[in-house]
């Protein structure tokens, strides 16, 4: 146990840097999923056939190589950034196709009528979608986002392989010097992990009771 | 499906304006492609070296081997871990409080911690007894399960009260009662997240590659390792996987219309005791996954 309590900075910097993976990645693929999910209802067909190209493709792939596609790719394109910048784009790029979905059920969900009578309003497309059927959407989307940024908070341990030392990673390297602690180090990672989805949950249900409310 | 009611049926006039913009918005999407492809050219990362490996039947074998061990490993942890998550799911529906709450702790902390920490432990504490393949399989499966008895007990869970009441009414004991009435009713419900949940199995046998389990991806990190090809690599992968997930969700879609979506109207068909003699056609069901 002494391990811990000696090496707490350690694992605090770790879950830091998992916590703001999670947050940027998580509003860099709140802001494309929502964009893919707008093409995806659009009147035009290609931009529908690229917001489902976009997402069969990336939901078919491991996150583990869109990870390996990133770390390597982006130099070859030029583009140059820090580790942490490219795990960002891989992690958004990955999850982005999944706040996609949520949100296309969520648009689903308002019920036909309402989208027609805006028409029958004289309302263009653009109005109709900003005006009355994402705020409707947005309220069912709460609970499958929550599942989606859980699942990126947890996502984000794959980073560890690719060179960030966020909780995951703190584990691999505190194990490689004491053997013997790996149990109690296991628990009080896996701890955090419970911890940080908790609160997540927590959050996401103070959301929907006051989503719910205003209705 | 149809999002139709969004807009309305294009008059002359909208279908042109249709028309010129989808060819403007495409005309970008291509360009912008473009340009990828012309600076993965401009790199080399097109050249016939880079490529050649692929047309090598040493390195298709490499390939080949890499779906293999894929496969096996996300087909032994999926019956594992469907095994797991039912005696899971039934702790969690049991009545004795001994075996209800410590199932929910397994499903919850299970589910709440990311899968690769949980391997990274198991294979950092029994590096012999496991190994990666172990570790991976053993990893995937208290996950998966913790998921499935989540998707079970839903399932179950969704069967109307009434039925199990008049299980009971009948005579019959709890063991029959699930076996009889609830899981071949709930099994209908639980289909479609099932298969969906074999699709993330198959994609999270990828962190094998992390704690060196000789999957598909490490296959295609020996064969850019030795090529210098980790482009061109990444996107053959890419593509596999790609091929054997859209198969599999195609398989989950046929499943769903052939039992899911016919089902229902089967049972009000054959309205009251004889939906219970429907059962036994579904338990097979069962038997086929």
């Amino acid at each position: 146990v002494h391990v811990i309590i000696d090496n707490r900075g350690t694992i605090l910097h770790g879950f830091g840097q998992t916590l703001e993976l999670t947050l940027v990645a998580g509003l860099v693929a709140a802001v494309l999923g929502l964009l893919l999910a707008l093409l995806r209802i659009s009147p035009l067909p290609p931009l529908r056939w690229i917001g489902t190209g976009y997402v069969t493709i990336v939901r078919n792939t491991p996150l583990t190589l869109v990870f390996l596609i990133v770390v390597h790719g982006l130099p070859e394109l030029g583009l140059r950034g820090s580790f942490f910048t490219r795990a960002v784009i891989a992690l958004s790029v990955y999850t982005a196709s999944f706040v996609c979905e949520a949100v296309r059920a969520g648009i689903l969900t308002v019920p036909p009528g309402q989208a027609e009578a805006a028409r029958a309003l004289g309302m263009t497309f653009g109005q109709n979608i900003r005006l009355v059927v994402l705020p409707q959407a947005l309220r069912a989307v709460v609970p499958p986002l929550t599942s989606v940024l859980i699942a990126l908070l947890k996502n984000t341990a794959i980073a560890e392989a690719f060179g960030l030392t966020e909780a995951t990673g703190v584990l691999d390297g505190l194990v490689r010097d004491h053997a013997d602690a790996l149990l109690p180090v296991f628990l009080a990672i896996a701890a955090g992990y419970v911890l940080l989805t908790f609160v997540i949950s927590g959050l996401a249900r103070l959301i929907e009771s006051r989503t719910v409310l205003s209705r | 499906m149809s999002t139709s009611v969004l807009y309305d049926a294009p008059g002359p006039r909208t279908r042109r304006i249709t028309l010129i913009a989808s060819i403007i918005a495409g005309a970008g999407v291509l360009a912008g492609l473009w340009w990828v492809i012309h600076r993965l050219d401009s790199r080399g990362q097109f050249d016939d070296v880079m490529w050649q490996p692929f047309t090598n039947s040493g390195i298709q074998h490499t390939i080949l081997v890499g779906v293999g061990a894929t496969v096996k490993a996300a087909a032994l942890a999926i019956v594992l871990a469907v095994a797991l998550g039912a005696l899971l799911a039934f702790g969690r529906l049991s009545e004795h409080r001994l075996l209800r709450i410590p199932s929910a702790v397994i499903v919850e902390t299970a589910r709440a911690i990311p899968l690769l920490l949980l391997m990274l432990a198991l294979f950092l504490a029994f590096p012999r007894s496991l190994g990666a393949f172990g570790a991976l399989v053993l990893g995937l499966t208290l996950y998966n399960g913790a998921v499935l008895a989540e998707v079970f007990r839903a399932g179950i869970n969704s069967v109307p009260r009434g039925q199990s009441e008049a299980a009971h009414a009948l005579g019959l004991r709890k063991y029959q009662t699930m076996t009889l009435i609830l899981l071949p009713q709930g099994i209908r419900a639980m289909l479609p997240a099932l298969v969906s949940q074999c699709v993330v199995t198959l994609k999270d046998t990828a962190l094998g590659y992390i704690i060196t389990y000789p999957e598909l991806l490490s296959s295609g990190k020996a064969i850019f390792n030795t090529y210098f090809n980790i482009i061109p690599t990444t996107l053959v992968i890419a593509a596999i996987y790609i091929v054997l997930n859209t198969s599999l969700s195609g398989l989950a879609t046929l499943l769903q219309r052939r039992f899911v979506e016919r089902g229902p109207r089967r049972v009000t068909a054959v309205a009251g005791p004889a939906g219970t003699l429907g059962a036994p056609a579904e338990v097979g069901l069962d038997a086929t996954m």
